[in-house]
C-alpha cells in the first residue's frame, strides 16, 4: 500500500528515522478523574504495536490525544517527527484512524462514506474511486456497498470504518478495538491486510482486550493501566517466557483468588 | 418489583439532572410552568363549583376529553418522547408482565406532565364542594381518568413502535405528522370563527362525548350530583372497559415488543449510486456539500426543517388572506420568501451538534475549517436560495405586480447571507443539545430549552441587525414607491449578503480550526 521499503526494527535506538509515534508526558483529566497520568511511549516505524489494558485504563483517551481528536492537558506527541498538536494538518495526513465509540455519517451508503473520507483528505476522485472498490471487495462489503451504513450490522460498520481509515494509504494506522464484533473470517482477512501493510513498511497500532490475538499478531506491546504505562517493548521482552495473558494479569493485578461464586453451581 | 421500577425512574431523573446545571434550570422552568397551570386549573375548578351540576359536568367532560386526546396524540407525534423506561431495555430481565405493566404505568406519573394530569384530575373534586358525595366520586374518577391517560399513551406508544419497527417508517412518520400540527392554529381559528353559536353547540357535544370512552369517566360525578345513579353506573362501566381495553392492547403490544428485536434488516444493494457526490466538484469542500445535501434529504432531523421552512410563510399567508385581498397575500408571500430562506440558512447553526461524534471523521482527516464551513454553507444555500426565489416569484404572480420584486430579492439575499454567515460562526462556537442521529426530530431534551432559546435569540437578533441596512431600503422603497430604492435594496442585499457570507465563513473557519477537539468533546458528552 505504501512505497516505503520493508524495514524491520528491533529497537527505536537503532532507527535512523524518528519513531512512527512518540508520546511524552501525556496527561488528561476529566473533572476529578485522572484518565491518563503521564504516558511516555515510542512506537518504532514498521512495527505492529499492541496496546493492551483493562477497561477504563486510558487506552482510548491516549489514542484520541495521540491522533489529534482530544486536546491533552499536558505532554507532546510526534508522528514521524511531526508535532501533532503544533502542526495538526500535516500530522493527520500521515495517520489513518479507526476511533472506538464514535458514530459514523451513517445516512451515507458504505461506498459514499469511504469516498467521503477519501475526498475529505483532498485525494483526487479517480484514485478514490479505484481504492474504494478495492477496499470494499477485500473487506467483503461489495454486495452491501449501496446500503446505508445505518442499516449495517455492528461488524460491517467496523469494517467500513476501517476502510475509511485506510483509504489514503497512511504510514501509521491507529486502530482502536478493530476486531470488536467482527466475524472470524473477516477478522482473519483484516489481519492479513494489516500484516502485509506492516511488511511493506507501514506501522500499525491496535488496542485490544484479546491477549492471544495481540501475542500472535503484534511484534511490540505496551500494557496500560490506571493511566500509566506498566510495561512496553517487544512482545517477547514484555511477556518474558510467560503467556502475555499471564504476564498481563501479573502486571495489572485484580484477579480474584477466592473460591469464586459458591452458589453458581448447577449440581 | 413495581417499587424497583419506580425507584429506577427516579434515579434516572436524578442522574440526568446531575449531568448539567442547564437541565436543572430547564426542569425548574417546566416545574414552575406545570405548577402555575395546576394552580390555575384548581382555582378555576373551585370557582366552577358555584355553577349548576350540568355546567360543571359539561366543562369537565370537554376539558377532560381534550386532555385525554392530548395523551393519545402526543406520543405519536413525538415518538420516543420519554423512553427512559424503554420496555426494550427490560427484555433480558425476567420481569413478570403484571409487575412490568403496573411499574411502567405508575412511573408515568413521575414527571411533570403525568404529575400535573394526576393532580388536576383529582382536583375536579374541588368543583363539587357543594355536593360531598359527588366530590368523593370525583376523586375516584379522577384517579381512574389519570391512569387511563397514562395507559392510553403507553398503549399508543407500544402499538406504534411494534407497527413501525422499520427505520424508514420512523423517519417519515415524525415529519408527516408535523404538517397538520403546523396548520392547527389557522384551522382552529377559521373553524371557531364560523361557529358563533358555540353556547348551543357545546352542551350537545359534551353530552355525546360523555357516552364515549373519551369523556365517560369525567361525566360520572355530574350524574351522581344529579341523582342519576343508573346513568352514572353505565358511564362507570364504559370508563372501566376503556382502561381495561387499553391495558390489554398495551400488554399485547408489549409482549410482542419484548420478543421482537428492535430492527429488522434491509435489503442489500450493490455499489454504483453516488448520489449528490456525483454533482459536486470532488474536493474536500465539495464532498462536505454533497454529504450535507444528502443529509438534508435523508436525515429526518434536517428534512423536517426543510418541510417546515416553506410552510411557515404559508401559515402567515393563511392569516393574511383573512385580513386582506390577493394583493396582500402576494406581498406576504414575497417577503415570506426571505423568512423561509433564512430559516433554512439558520438551520446549519446546529450542524456540528447534529453530526454528533461522526464529526470525528472531519477532525481525523485534518479537514480545513474553510472547507468544512464552505461545504455546509453551499448545501444550505442550494436549498435556501431557490426556495426564497420561488416564494418571491409566486408572490409577484399572485399580486400581479413585479414592482416590489427587486426589493424582495434584495431582502432575501441579505437575510440568507446573514443567516449563513452567522450560522457558520455559531455552529463552530456553540454545541446545542439536539435530537441524536436516528431520533425523532420532534424530540427535545429537558433542560435544553433555556440555553437553546438564548442562543437562538442571539442568532435571530444578530441576523436582524445585519439586515437593517437592506431592510431600511426595502421599507423606503415600499413607502415612497420610488423604484430606485428597490433596485438599491437588491444591490445592497447582494453585496451585504455576500460580504456576511465570506466574513462568516472566515471567522467560523478560524473558530473551527482553533476549537475542533473541544467541539468533538462537547458532542461526545451527549451520545
Amino acid at each position: 500500500m505504501t512505497e516505503i521499503s520493508p524495514l524491520r526494527l528491533d529497537a527505536p535506538a537503532a532507527s535512523p528515522k524518528p519513531p512512527a509515534l512518540s508520546i511524552r508526558g501525556l496527561r488528561k483529566h476529566f473533572g476529578a478523574k485522572v484518565a491518563v497520568d503521564g504516558i511516555d511511549l515510542d512506537v518504532p516505524a514498521g512495527s505492529f504495536y499492541g496496546l493492551v489494558g483493562p477497561n477504563g485504563a486510558g487506552k482510548t483517551t491516549s489514542l484520541s490525544m495521540a491522533t489529534g481528536l482530544l486536546r491533552p492537558d499536558a505532554g507532546e506527541v510526534w508522528v514521524h517527527g511531526v508535532d501533532v498538536w503544533a502542526r495538526p494538518l500535516e500530522a493527520k495526513k500521515l495517520m489513518g484512524l479507526l476511533p472506538d465509540g464514535v458514530r459514523l455519517f451513517d445516512r451515507l451508503t458504505g461506498e459514499q462514506l469511504v469516498t467521503y473520507a477519501g475526498l475529505l483528505r483532498g485525494m483526487d476522485k479517480d484514485t478514490v474511486a479505484h481504492r474504494v472498490q478495492d477496499l470494499l471487495s477485500v473487506l467483503d462489503l461489495a454486495k452491501d456497498a449501496g446500503t446505508l451504513v445505518v442499516d449495517y450490522s455492528a461488524g460491517m460498520t467496523k469494517k467500513i470504518a476501517l476502510a475509511a481509515a485506510m483509504i489514503h494509504a497512511p504510514s501509521l494506522l491507529v486502530l482502536d478495538e478493530p476486531f470488536e464484533s467482527v466475524d472470524p473470517v473477516s477478522a482473519a482477512n483484516i489481519r492479513d491486510i494489516l500484516t502485509d501493510y506492516v511488511n511493506s513498511g507501514g506501522t500499525v497500532i491496535v488496542s485490544s482486550h484479546v491477549m492471544d490475538l495481540v501475542q500472535r499478531m503484534c511484534d511490540h506491546v505496551a500494557v496500560i493501566a490506571g493511566g500509566h504505562v506498566l510495561a512496553a517493548g517487544t512482545v517477547d521482552e514484555v511477556r518474558g517466557g510467560q503467556s502475555l495473558e499471564d504476564k498481563f494479569v501479573e502486571l495489572v493485578g485484580g484477579r480474584n483468588q477466592s473460591a469464586g461464586l459458591q452458589w453458581l453451581r448447577t449440581s | 418489583m413495581v417499587a424497583h421500577l419506580l425507584r429506577l425512574k427516579l434515579t434516572l431523573l436524578r442522574n440526568s439532572l446531575k449531568r448539567s446545571t442547564m437541565q436543572i434550570v430547564g426542569l425548574v422552568f417546566a416545574g414552575i410552568y406545570g405548577l402555575g397551570l395546576l394552580v390555575m386549573v384548581l382555582v378555576g375548578l373551585a370557582a366552577l363549583g358555584a355553577a349548576e351540576p350540568e355546567t360543571i359536568g359539561m366543562v369537565t367532560v370537554l376539558a377532560g376529553s381534550a386532555v385525554f386526546l392530548g395523551w393519545l396524540v402526543v406520543p405519536v407525534v413525538a415518538s420516543g418522547l420519554d423512553m427512559t423506561l424503554d420496555p426494550a431495555r427490560f427484555t433480558t430481565f425476567a420481569i413478570p408482565m403484571k409487575s412490568l405493566l403496573v411499574g411502567l404505568a405508575l412511573s408515568g406519573f413521575i414527571g411533570i406532565p403525568g404529575a400535573v394530569t394526576l393532580l388536576a384530575a383529582l382536583g375536579t373534586a374541588a368543583s363539587w364542594w357543594r355536593n360531598p358525595l359527588a366530590g368523593i366520586v370525583a376523586l375516584l374518577c379522577g384517579a381512574l381518568a389519570a391512569l387511563t391517560c397514562i395507559v392510553a399513551s403507553r398503549a399508543i406508544t407500544a402499538a406504534s413502535t411494534s407497527l413501525a419497527s422499520s427505520r424508514r417508517f420512523k423517519d417519515l412518520s415524525g415529519i408527516v405528522l408535523l404538517v397538520p400540527l403546523m396548520f392547527l392554529g389557522p384551522i382552529i381559528g377559521s373553524v371557531s370563527s364560523s361557529i358563533n353559536d358555540l353556547s348551543d353547540y357545546l352542551p350537545s357535544l359534551a353530552n355525546t362525548l360523555s357516552w364515549t370512552p373519551l369523556g365517560a369517566v369525567w361525566a360520572i360525578p355530574a350524574e351522581v350530583a344529579k341523582g342519576a345513579y343508573g346513568v352514572a353506573g353505565l358511564k362507570f362501566v364504559i370508563a372501566l372497559a376503556t382502561v381495561a381495553l387499553l391495558a390489554w392492547i398495551w400488554k399485547v403490544c408489549l409482549a410482542k415488543a419484548l420478543v421482537t428485536p428492535a430492527f429488522a434488516g434491509g435489503t442489500r444493494r450493490a455499489a454504483g449510486k453516488m448520489g449528490f457526490f456525483a454533482w459536486f466538484p470532488q474536493t474536500p469542500a465539495g464532498a462536505v456539500a454533497a454529504r450535507c445535501l444528502t443529509y438534508w434529504i435523508r436525515d429526518p432531523r434536517y428534512s423536517a426543517g426543510l418541510i417546515v421552512a416553506p410552510l411557515l410563510p404559508l401559515v402567515l399567508v393563511f392569516a393574511g388572506s383573512q385580513a386582506g385581498g390577493l394583493g396582500s397575500v402576494g406581498t406576504i408571500l414575497g417577503y415570506g420568501g426571505a423568512f423561509a430562506a433564512f430559516m433554512i440558512a439558520w438551520s446549519i447553526s446546529s450542524d456540528i451538534s447534529y453530526d454528533n461524534t461522526a464529526f470525528a471523521l472531519h477532525l481525523a482527516t485534518g479537514l480545513s475549517g474553510r472547507a468544512d464551513r464552505a461545504g455546509r454553507v453551499v448545501a444550505a444555500a442550494v436549498l435556501a436560495l431557490p426556495l426564497g426565489l420561488m416564494f418571491i416569484v409566486a408572490g409577484a404572480v399572485v399580486s400581479g405586480s413585479w414592482a416590489a420584486f427587486p426589493a424582495m430579492l434584495g431582502l432575501m439575499l441579505g437575510a440568507t447571507g446573514a443567516g449563513l454567515g452567522l450560522a457558520s460562526i455559531f455552529s463552530a462556537r456553540f454545541i446545542m443539545n439536539v435530537a441524536l442521529p436516528g431520533e425523532s426530530p420532534m424530540k427535545s431534551k429537558p433542560g435544553n430549552n433555556f440555553s437553546a432559546v438564548l442562543i437562538q435569540l442571539a442568532g435571530f437578533g444578530g441576523a436582524g441587525l445585519l439586515c437593517v441596512p437592506v431592510g431600511a431600503l426595502v421599507v423606503t422603497a415600499a413607502v415612497t414607491g420610488v423604484p430606485l430604492f428597490g433596485w438599491l435594496a437588491m444591490v445592497a442585499g447582494l453585496v451585504l449578503g455576500a460580504g456576511y457570507l465570506v466574513l462568516g465563513i472566515r471567522w467560523g473557519a478560524k473558530e473551527y480550526n482553533r476549537r475542533g477537539p473541544e467541539l468533538l468533546l462537547a458532542v461526545s458528552v451527549d451520545r
